[in-house]
């Protein structure tokens, strides 16, 4: 079987459901960090997928605005960790409960 | 048949490293396994005829921001996961919806495999880096210009949220107000 676009459809979907899956299985605030990547990689390849087959510029265009906003969040994030670590001695989400009640 | 036994290569590899990610504990091995999904999207890239995608996915994403959060990794001294004490049903959430993307991916496959097929033009000039800079710097040139700025609001707004706030100030700052308090009392 020749791979044709619903197969690379298909590994970009898994590849969205594992990220997605562990964004809430994760508790490091890294590790979902790492998952959004994944997340943005899957779409990416979909992007691709659609561009190659359809024989269009666009949708690689498309994949560089979003590697220009993963890496924009990717220093914001890991900012936003660092000064969360200083505060609080960890990174585990779920000490991030300072506005709880 | 080549490109057959490329793409259920790199489709394998990048699943078996995404699926590595989120079952390692410690962060280190979830980012080297991120790092081969990454390399294996980009090889993929490759045998979709997108070479100027490959090199920026391998430049940006493996080069560019996973080094970066290496380096916090190392710069936090993190230890492995606690183990998990977390509320019940976010397992329940997480495998429901894990279920639900599944399915809906297995919908689109099958939707698209019906669909009639697309012929691929193999002359197609739609990956080339010349086709995407001429897009980008004509037909795309605001789009352009927002993700720079985007980029420099980026840059300051991380510097400012990693820059150390001053600890002393702050600590005299209190100690005024201790101070002023004392007086009033």
């Amino acid at each position: 079987m020749e791979p044709n676009l619903a197969s690379y459809l298909a590994l970009s979907g898994i590849l969205f459901t594992i990220g997605c899956v562990g964004v809430i299985f994760k508790r490091n605030a890294i590790g979902m960090f790492m998952c959004i990547e994944l997340m943005l990689n899957a779409v990416n390849l979909t992007f691709v997928a659609f561009s190659r087959y359809y024989a269009d510029t666009t949708g690689q265009l498309f994949v560089f605005m979003v590697m220009a906003v993963a890496a924009c969040e990717a220093a914001v994030g890991l900012g936003i960790i660092i000064s969360f670590f200083r505060n609080s001695q960890s990174v585990d989400v779920d000490d991030a409960s300072l506005m709880k009640n | 048949m080549v490109g057959t036994a490329l793409f259920f290569l790199f489709a394998g590899f990048a699943i078996m490293c995404a699926i590595s990610m989120v079952y390692h504990k410690n962060p280190l091995y979830s980012a080297i396994s991120l790092v081969g999904v990454f390399i294996s999207l980009s090889c993929i890239y490759v045998t979709l005829a997108a070479p100027f995608i490959a090199a920026v996915q391998i430049l940006i994403y493996a080069g560019a921001i996973m080094v970066l959060v290496v380096f916090v990794i190392m710069l936090l001294n993190l230890d492995d996961d606690r183990p998990l004490n977390r509320l019940r049903y976010l397992y329940a959430i997480g495998g429901g919806l894990g279920v639900v993307l599944l399915a809906q991916t297995l919908f689109v496959f099958y939707a698209v495999l019906r669909a009639p097929n697309q012929p691929v033009d193999p002359n197609t000039s739609a990956g080339k880096t010349l086709t995407i800079g001429q897009a980008m710097y004509t037909e795309y040139l605001l789009p352009v210009e927002i993700v720079g700025v985007l980029l420099m609001m980026a840059i300051i707004g991380s510097v400012m949220l990693a820059r150390r706030l001053s600890q002393p100030q702050l600590e005299l700052v209190v100690e005024r107000e201790e101070e002023l308090r004392g007086e009033d009392d």
